[in-house]
């Protein structure tokens, strides 16, 4: 069984831990000023709508080009935002998405 | 908005103020078990998204000629989906493995981010912990966690470990071991409409967290600036843009008139996740 590719998986692996370990390690985080404090506090909501906005409404080819993207996913992560605001959970905001998206699609939309 | 987050208060579940960051913030007391459930719930969708996924990945590793161990060992060591279905791709293209190791580094910095946001609340735990905490940090362990966090006023390993391990790493890594043994031909996500349940799951821990005027406009300036971004560089670009701008202009934005004067950040309990310690509503 090959395992040539471990190796770039372990260089993969190399520089994305950095990224994920360098603030968790740096000691005195919790003693940063409040301003800082609050702008990280603010990073959850602008990252996590940023991920979200960037998965539904760009699209890339194989190359990496970006270009903008209309569908039904526009929709569909709309019904699980409405639901999720509803408070009727972000199961169930989910299992409408996929649904909605699924109908759609199989029906020719 | 949600207006659901209990009043902030400074008393743990002894009854004694908390030691706090200097700021003088102050903790919602959240049922810990209440919101474990909820982050179990929450996961769930998770989950369905990372098998499906990690499956997909998996078939696409063996018909890029990447063994069942490279394939697993990909998963395993680097554990971060879009590089990795990145890498099948261009392994299969033929690129110089340090194209492939640099577009990883590019595509991942997006964690730092993630990896900052959670750093205050942890910032009390045994490095040897937070080392493994960090191997583990993906999107979807973030938005989960920090959700879970952000309920509860503090951080709850127990939590983090759920996020992380049971509704990702866990489905992700078995799914990608079953696609890449058994083989066969590439399933479309979205015929299941399973490629909507990532953004669809991001934006509705995005709306959770959204609890006043300044986390909707980071979230709104954000969302605007990755779109952006994304379309004119790159998505990974763009994600990041969206996650440095949006809250600055959150920062720059006044608080709501119903908005909580004190911002619950991080509350340091020596016992913060001894099920001792667990507060009711």
């Amino acid at each position: 069984m090959s395992t040539t590719l471990l190796w770039l998986a372990v260089l993969m692996g190399a520089v994305t831990y950095p990224w994920r370990a360098v603030p968790l390690l740096t000691p005195g985080i919790h003693r940063l000023p409040r301003l800082v404090q609050e702008y990280l506090r603010l990073v959850a909501p602008a990252v996590l709508a940023a991920l979200a906005a960037v998965n539904t409404f760009v699209a890339i080819d194989s190359q990496r080009h970006p270009s903008p993207h209309v569908g039904i996913e526009w929709l569909a992560v709309g019904l699980c935002v409405v639901l999720v605001a509803a408070r009727r959970g972000l199961l169930v905001g989910l299992i409408g998405a996929a649904v909605l998206a699924a109908g759609v699609r199989a029906f020719g939309g | 908005m949600r207006e659901d987050v209990p009043p902030l208060t400074e008393r743990t579940s002894a009854g004694a103020p908390t030691s706090e960051t200097g700021s003088g913030s102050r903790s919602p007391e959240v049922d810990l078990a209440a919101s474990r459930r909820r982050l179990q719930l929450d996961g769930l969708g998770i989950i369905v998204s990372a098998a499906g996924f990690g499956f997909v990945y998996g078939l696409a590793a063996r018909a890029a000629g990447f063994s069942p161990l490279e394939a697993s060992g990909m998963s395993v060591i680097v554990f971060a989906g879009a590089a990795q279905f990145a890498a099948v791709g261009y392994v299969l293209g033929g690129f110089s493995w340090l194209g492939i190791v640099l577009l990883t580094a590019f595509l991942n910095a997006r964690h730092f981010l993630y990896a900052a946001a959670l750093a205050p609340y942890i910032a009390d735990r045994p490095r040897p912990v937070k080392a493994v905490m960090a191997h583990l940090l993906t999107d979807e362990a973030f938005a989960l966690a920090i959700a879970h966090f952000r309920r509860i006023g503090r951080a709850d390993l127990w939590g983090y470990w759920w996020a992380a391990i049971v509704t990702t790493f866990i489905p992700w890594n078995i799914a990608t071991i079953l696609g890449s043994v058994v083989g066969g031909n590439i399933p479309d996500p979205s015929r299941y409409g399973l490629d909507v349940i990532f953004p669809a799951a991001m934006a509705g821990l995005a709306v959770g967290l959204v609890t006043g005027r300044r986390e909707l406009v980071a979230a709104l300036v954000g969302a605007i600036a990755a779109v952006g971004v994304g379309l004119a560089l790159d998505p990974a670009a763009g994600i990041i843009a969206g996650g440095l701008l949006g809250p600055l202009a959150g920062l720059v934005t006044p608080h709501g008139p119903g908005d909580q004067p004190h911002e619950a950040i991080v509350v340091f309990s020596p016992k913060m996740d001894d099920p001792s310690a667990r507060t009711a509503r």
